[in-house]
C-alpha cells in the first residue's frame, strides 16, 4: 500500500489551511526530512517535510488549494519495490478528525467530550447576534448603504492599530515577534512594513522588563501597545500593570497619566495544558485605574481597540486566541470607534438575560438559539467592557426577564459572573424570580487531554442547563 | 578616638570610602558658586530629612519614611550634570531627589503628613511623588520597578530624537531584582539614554551587599550587556558631578546606557522603623567623621576661602527657615477633601 503524507497540523488550533506550493513533483525520490511542500494558515507559512522514504507516487491535491483539511491525505508515496499499478487499488479513508477539542464552537464540552461536525476555524461569517440583529450599546450609528466587510477579529485587530498609529505618532506597538515574525498570531501582520522598525518593536522574552518600559514610555509621552502573546505571559509583568501603569495616576495626584494598552489573547486556546490557558479577565477587572476589554465579535474587536488605543488610561484588552480566525462584519468605515464601558445586547428575549463577554458570547448566543426552540427566549448581553462593567443595561433587563445566568470561561471563585450576580442581588432583589446562576469553568487547572479539557471548559449545553434551571423548566 | 575610629573603618572592609580626599580641593575644576551650590543642595536635603525624622518622630508622618541623608552628594552631583530636559526617576528613598530637581519643599513636605498642599494632594505619600514640570517621575514603591520605567523614559527620548537621557537611580537592593537586567538588556539592544545610578549605600534594608551579592561590585553587573560601569566615590559630590557628566554624554550621544555605582553610605537606618542593628555604631560614626559629604565640601570652601564660616552659618540659617516653613505649611494645609477619595482613579476622557 502506498503511503499516504497527510496535511499537518501547525498549531493546536489549525483544522485547515492551504497547500500554497508542492516542491516534489511525482516521480521524484525523497527521503525523511525533505522539504516536499509549503502550506499557510492565516497565521503562517510552514515547509512540510517527508516523514518517510519513497518515490513520489502521486500528488492529490494541487497546489494553490485551500482550505484543506488537517489530515487529510496530500500526497502517495510508493515504497520500495511499488509501482504506480499499486496507486490503483488506493483508496482514500478521508480525513479523520483530531480528537475533539476546545476549539469547536458548536459543541458545548458538556455534552460529553465528542463532536459531531468540527467547523473550521475560517467559518462563515457570524450571523445571528450580529450588529444589526439587536441594538444598544451606545455603538455609533451606521449609515445606510454602508459597507459590511467580512473580516477576521485578527485582522479587525490589525485595521484598529493600523488606523491609529496613521493617526498618531506617538502610537507605537511592541512585544515579542510583532515586527519581522509579524505576529505569533499574525495579529501585527505588515505592521512593520508600514511603519518601521521605531514603531513596531520586537522584544526580547522579557514580559516584565518591556511591560515597565512601556509604562515609562507612556509617562514620556508616547502611546505604547504592548503585546502579549498571551495574558498568560502577562502574569511575570503584572506587577507593571497594576502597580506601575494603573496607580500612579492616583498616587500622583493625577499628573501621571499613563495612556497605554496591554493587549493579547487570553484564556484557553486548545490543547496547550494548565499554564497556557488562563482567564485573566477577573484578575484585570478588579484593578480601579484600569480600563478593561474583553470584546467577542470583529466590529467590537476593532472599535474598541481603537476607542482603547485614543483612551488616556492604561487599557487591558482581552482578545482570544480561538475567535483570532472568526470572520464578522465590519462595517466600512473611516473611524469606527465604539464606547468603552457599554455591554451591547446581542439577542432581545423576555425569559432569561445571558451575560456573557469574549468567546463565550458565542455560546451564549448558540444556546439561546437551543432555548428558544423549547419555548425560552433568552436576551443575551455582550459585556464588551468588564472595567467599567455596564451594570445599567444588566440591570435593566433582568428587570425585564426576571432571570440571570452570567456566563464566562475562567474559574468561578471571585469572578465576573460572581460580580455580576453580586450586582443584581443588591440593585434587582426584588426583580429575581430565581437566585442568579453562574457557568465558568470547572475548578481545576486546565487539563492536556482532549476530554478532560472539554469537561473543564464551560459551553452552550452549560448555559442551556443553567437557563433552564432559573426557569424551573430542568 | 579618631584613630580608633579609622582602624574600626578598614576592619568594617567598605570599600566605599577608602579613597582618601585630596589635601587641598577638590579633584576637577570647580567654581566657587558651584561649591556653593552644592553645599546649599546638599545642605537642604540634610535639614530637610532631619525635619521630616522629627516630624515623623511626632506622628505626623507615618507609613514608610526613607531618609537620605549621608547619600546627599550622590543625587546633587549628578544633578549638576545633567541638562534641562533630562528625566530623573528613583525609587522611594526619593525626597532628596525631589529637592535636587527643584521640587518645592513645601509640596514635598505637605505630602510626607498627607496633606491636600502635597505633590500628590496627599494621595502618594513618601514614597510616590512625582512632579512633570520638574520631569521628575518618581518615588516609586516596588524596589527595581523605576527601573524599567525609567528605561522606557529613555527609550521615549530616543523615539522623540530629543537628546535627553533619564537619570535612573536605584539601590544595592534593586540592583539583584530580575527586571534590571531585563531593562539592561533592552537599553543596551536598542542604546537607549539611559544612565543607570546604583547608589550602594551598602545596605539592602538590613542586609549588606555582600551577604546578598555574588559580584558585589555592582558597575560589573551590564559587563554581560556590553554596558560599561564605573564605580564612584557617591561621598565626594565632584567625583560625582565629574563621572555623571561623562556617562550623560556617552548615553546622550547615541552610545546607550552607562553605569554609575556610587558608593555611598545611609546614615540613618532603612526606613524610620529600622533600628539598624546590622552595623556597628564605629562604622556609622567613622563616615560620618570622615567621609560626610557636606563638611567636605566645607572644607573645600574653607580652603579655597570661597566663604567665611559666618557666611556658611548664614547658609545654613537661611535653609532651617526653608525647612521650617516646609514644616508649618505641611501642618498647617489641611487634609484631602473626602471628594478626593474618588479622583484621579482615570483621567476622564
Amino acid at each position: 500500500m502506498p503511503i499516504e503524507v497527510l496535511m499537518p497540523a501547525l498549531s493546536p488550533t489549525m483544522e485547515e489551511g492551504t497547500l500554497a506550493k508542492w516542491l516534489v513533483k511525482e516521480g521524484d525520490t525523497v527521503s525523511s526530512g525533505d522539504v516536499i511542500a509549503e502550506i499557510e494558515t492565516d497565521k503562517a507559512t510552514m515547509e512540510v517535510e517527508a516523514v518517510e522514504e519513497g518515490k513520489v507516487g502521486k500528488l492529490l491535491v494541487e497546489e494553490g488549494t485551500e482550505g484543506v483539511k488537517v489530515n487529510s491525505p496530500i500526497a502517495l508515496l510508493l515504497e520500495e519495490g511499488e509501482d504506480k499499478g499499486d496507486l490503483e487499488n488506493y483508496e482514500p479513508e478521508g480525513a479523520s478528525p483530531p480528537p475533539s477539542s476546545s476549539d469547536d464552537a458548536d459543541t458545548s464540552p458538556a455534552s460529553g467530550g465528542g463532536k459531531d461536525s468540527a467547523e473550521p476555524v475560517s467559518s462563515p461569517v457570524h450571523g445571528g447576534g450580529g450588529r444589526a440583529a439587536a441594538g444598544g450599546g451606545n455603538d455609533p450609528e451606521i449609515p445606510e448603504g454602508t459597507d459590511m466587510v467580512p473580516t477576521t477579529v485578527r485582522d479587525a485587530l490589525r485595521d484598529a492599530m493600523a488606523e491609529e498609529m496613521r493617526r498618531d505618532e506617538t502610537v507605537f506597538v511592541m512585544g515579542e515577534e510583532v515586527a519581522e515574525y509579524q505576529g505569533a498570531y499574525k495579529v501585527t501582520r505588515n505592521l512593520l512594513q508600514e511603519f518601521g522598525s521605531k514603531r513596531v518593536v520586537d522584544t526580547p522574552i522579557t514580559e516584565h522588563g518591556f511591560a515597565g518600559l512601556g509604562v515609562g514610555a507612556a509617562f514620556g509621552g508616547l502611546k505604547p501597545i504592548v503585546e502579549f502573546m498571551t495574558f498568560n505571559f502577562a502574569m511575570q509583568a503584572i506587577d507593571h500593570i497594576i502597580n506601575s501603569a494603573a496607580k500612579t495616576l492616583y498616587m500622583s495626584g493625577g499628573q501621571m497619566g499613563c495612556p497605554m494598552v496591554f493587549r493579547g489573547p487570553n484564556g484557553a486556546a486548545s490543547r496547550v495544558g494548565a499554564q497556557h490557558s488562563q482567564d485573566y479577565s477577573a484578575w484585570y477587572a478588579q484593578v480601579p485605574g484600569l480600563k478593561v476589554i474583553a470584546p467577542w465579535d470583529a466590529a467590537d474587536a476593532k472599535g474598541l481597540l481603537k476607542a482603547a488605543i485614543r483612551d488616556p488610561n492604561p487599557v487591558v484588552f482581552l482578545e482570544h486566541e480561538l475567535m483570532y480566525g472568526e470572520t464578522f462584519d465590519v462595517p466600512d468605515m473611516e473611524d469606527w470607534v465604539l464606547p468603552i464601558g457599554k455591554a451591547k445586547i446581542r439577542r432581545t428575549g423576555s425569559d432569561v438575560t445571558i451575560t456573557a463577554h469574549s468567546r463565550m458570547v458565542g455560546f451564549a448566543l448558540k444556546a439561546a438559539e437551543e432555548l428558544a426552540e423549547q419555548g425560552i427566549e433568552a436576551e443575551v448581553i455582550d459585556l464588551r467592557t468588564l472595567r467599567p462593567l455596564d451594570t445599567d443595561t444588566i440591570i435593566e433587563s433582568v428587570k425585564k426577564t426576571n432571570r440571570i445566568v452570567c456566563a464566562e470561561e475562567g474559574w468561578g471563585q471571585h469572578g465576573v459572573g460572581a460580580e455580576i450576580a453580586a450586582r443584581v442581588v443588591a440593585e434587582a432583589f426584588d426583580y429575581l424570580d430565581a437566585p442568579p446562576a453562574r457557568v465558568f469553568q470547572k475548578d481545576v487547572p486546565l487539563p492536556y487531554a482532549a476530554n478532560l479539557e472539554a469537561l473543564s471548559l464551560p459551553g452552550k449545553d452549560d448555559i442551556v442547563k443553567a437557563a433552564k434551571e432559573v426557569c424551573y423548566e430542568g | 578616638m579618631m584613630a580608633t575610629k579609622k582602624a574600626s573603618a578598614g576592619k568594617t572592609g567598605r570599600t566605599a570610602t577608602t579613597a582618601t580626599k585630596p589635601a587641598v580641593g577638590p579633584k576637577a575644576k570647580v567654581t566657587k558658586d558651584q561649591l556653593l551650590t552644592y553645599f546649599r543642595d546638599m545642605l537642604l536635603i540634610r535639614r530637610f530629612e532631619e525635619k521630616a525624622g522629627q516630624l515623623y518622630g511626632m506622628g505626623l508622618i507615618a507609613g514608610f519614611c526613607h531618609l537620605y541623608i549621608g547619600q546627599e552628594a550622590v543625587v546633587v552631583g549628578v544633578q549638576a550634570a545633567l541638562e534641562e530636559g533630562d528625566q530623573v526617576i528613583t525609587g522611594y528613598r526619593d525626597h532628596g531627589h525631589m529637592l535636587a530637581c527643584g521640587m518645592d519643599p513645601n509640596g514635598v513636605m505637605a505630602e510626607l503628613t498627607g496633606r491636600a498642599g502635597g505633590y500628590s494632594k496627599g494621595k502618594g505619600g513618601s514614597m510616590h511623588m512625582f512632579s512633570r514640570e520638574k520631569q521628575f517621575f518618581g518615588g516609586h514603591g516596588i524596589v527595581g520597578a523605576q527601573v524599567s520605567i525609567g528605561t522606557g523614559l529613555g527609550f521615549s527620548n530616543l523615539y522623540k530624537n530629543n537628546g535627553k537621557i533619564c537619570a535612573t537611580y536605584f539601590g544595592d537592593g534593586a540592583a539583584n531584582q530580575g527586571q534590571v537586567y531585563e531593562s539592561f538588556n533592552m537599553a543596551k539592544l536598542w542604546n537607549l539614554p539611559v544612565l543607570y545610578i546604583i547608589e550602594n549605600n551598602q545596605y539592602a534594608m538590613g542586609t549588606s551587599v555582600k551577604r546578598a551579592s555574588s559580584e558585589t561590585h555592582l558597575h560589573k553587573r551590564g559587563a554581560s550587556f556590553g554596558i560599561p560601569g564605573r564605580e564612584v566615590d557617591g561621598m565626594d559630590v565632584i567625583a560625582v558631578r565629574e563621572a555623571a557628566a561623562e556617562a550623560r554624554k556617552h548615553a546622550a550621544e547615541g552610545n546607550g546606557p552607562f553605569i554609575l555605582e556610587m558608593k555611598t553610605y545611609r546614615y540613618r537606618g532603612h526606613s524610620m522603623s529600622d533600628p539598624a542593628k546590622y552595623r556597628t555604631r564605629e562604622e556609622v560614626d567613622d563616615i560620618r567623621s570622615h567621609h560626610d559629604p557636606i563638611e567636605g565640601v566645607k572644607k573645600w570652601i574653607a580652603e579655597g576661602k570661597h566663604a567665611s564660616e559666618e557666611d556658611l552659618k548664614k547658609i545654613d540659617k537661611e535653609i532651617k527657615e526653608i525647612v521650617n516653613a516646609s514644616a508649618d505649611f505641611s501642618k498647617e494645609s489641611p487634609e484631602p477633601d473626602p471628594s478626593e477619595l474618588y479622583t484621579d482613579v482615570l483621567v476622564e476622557s
